[in-house]
């Protein structure tokens, strides 16, 4: 049990380090946030659009940026062709979770970034119940970085990377995003912690069951 | 052969009978059809437009049995009888997506309303449309299996949350109430019959085509092998 958290973490320092070291998701995933941003900004311009309305415009910006960048742990070790190498070093449920302890690093940090940004500049989103914000925050992450990682793994796989990820990742992240939104809007509305707890529960059971499931096919997408 | 001509002919004694029977306030005869308040003539739409809806699901459940197999078994054949089974399922999913759509347009007034119904077949369209971009996307027969039968097992395990999570957002139209209400079915003997007899002829249209789908794709699949 030591020796494989200590692997996992291993291969979580390895992705850390050569992310740290050319940067390229983190720098085009923070641009990516940046423009959008702004290009919300512009197109509201002197308008006044209800909080309801920018809850979801928020998940908008989180589901695009992550997937332009959360492909990318995968989609390298293709592309540099290392995929061999890590076969030799370790199994590949250990591997699963390596990558995605760095895709929840990475998405957290994103996420942090882009609600500090767009509390601080889209003036007319005010929450109202920062317990239930904050709760949704971090589950949705959670799901969020669990289905777009096994989703990575497919089309690192595929001919076709960048256009398929998003095309791929949609169906299966609806039901957490309709959630996320939804859960979003109560916290605007600044509704009980209580009338949400209906919410997290899907986030949660979504989060446990997409885990779950990419943890026992991933064997299978690895091996091909 | 007999098979096919039987199946042709009960199908168009049902499009027939589904079209011609009156619907009437008060069923006497045999062959009247009951009035479901709200619905009148387009109840009909019953007949089918449900069996489409109810062959689409079945597709994708034989789909996700024969991708699980393939898995454990490694055999191609596996992967022909899922991909078929899929193709068939996505065109069965436009069907019933039209045909409800155009429903929809006369009974609630505009061609979509994020019904429940609506957004699960939307979903399952959005499903089959990745999975044969997916399949596109993948050189190798024995990568293209494993992948798209692991898609499919993802994306299957999702569509369950959709039960839960629709009544939140907005509220049903669907007219399965009208018809279904109190665990008492309000469709009188001859409509049940004509019902249920659709949906035996529409599973057994499924499988025909599904049957002629998968011998052509073998026998494909072996002049590929024999190379040229």
């Amino acid at each position: 049990m030591v020796e494989s958290i200590k692997i996992i973490l291993t291969i979580f320092k390895k992705d850390l380090y050569s992310e740290l070291r050319t940067r390229y998701a983190l720098n085009a995933l923070l641009m990516f946030v940046i423009t959008t941003l702004s290009i919300i900004l512009f197109s509201i311009g002197n308008e006044s659009v209800s909080p309801e309305l920018l809850s979801g415009v928020l998940w908008i910006i989180i589901f695009f940026s992550t997937m332009s960048g959360l492909s990318r742990t995968f989609v390298s070790e293709e592309e540099r062709g290392t995929v061999m190498t890590l076969h030799l070093i370790a199994k590949p449920l250990k591997i699963y979770f390596g990558k995605l302890l760095f895709n929840l690093a990475l998405l957290l940090g994103l996420n942090i970034f882009t609600v500090a940004l767009y509390l601080l500049f889209v003036t007319s989103f005010s929450v109202g119940n920062y317990a239930i914000f904050i709760t949704t925050i971090i589950l949705g992450t959670l799901g969020l970085a669990s289905g777009s990682t096994i989703i990575a793994a497919i089309i690192a796989k595929a001919n076709t990377k960048g256009t398929l990820y998003p095309v791929l990742s949609f169906p299966i992240l609806l039901p957490l995003l309709l959630t996320v939104i939804n859960a979003t809007k109560l916290s605007v509305e600044n509704a009980l912690f209580a009338e949400a707890l209906g919410e997290f529960q899907i986030l949660f059971s979504y989060l446990i069951v997409l885990t779950v499931i990419s943890f026992l096919l991933f064997e299978f997408i690895w091996k091909e | 052969m007999a098979f096919k001509l039987i199946l042709g002919a009960w199908l168009s004694i049902i499009l027939i009978v589904g079209f011609s029977f009156p619907i009437t306030t008060n069923p006497t005869n045999w062959y009247d059809l009951p009035f479901v308040p709200g619905l009148e003539d387009k109840a009909r739409i019953l007949f089918f437009h449900v069996p489409m809806a109810w062959v689409t699901t079945l597709a994708f459940i034989i789909s996700l049995i024969y991708g699980i197999k393939y898995l454990t078994k490694k055999n191609l054949d596996y992967d022909i009888i899922s991909s078929s089974s899929a193709g068939l399922g996505m065109m069965f999913c436009v069907l019933a997506t039209v045909t409800g759509s155009l429903w929809a347009k006369f009974t609630w007034g505009s061609f979509w309303n994020w019904d429940p119904r609506e957004t699960s077949i939307f979903v399952l369209l959005l499903i089959y449309g990745a999975y044969f971009a997916l399949r596109s996307a993948i050189d190798g027969d024995e990568k293209k299996a494993t992948l798209s039968a692991v898609y499919a097992i993802i994306a299957g395990i999702t569509v369950p949350f959709f039960i839960f999570i629709m009544p939140r957002i907005v509220e049903g139209l669907h007219p399965n109430e009208a018809i279904v209400s109190q665990g008492k079915i309000s469709m009188n003997k001859t409509m049940l019959v004509i019902f249920l007899s659709s949906l035996a002829a529409f599973t057994g249209l499924f499988f025909w085509i599904l049957n002629l789908k998968v011998r052509a794709a073998r026998l494909e699949s072996k002049y590929y092998l024999k190379g040229e």
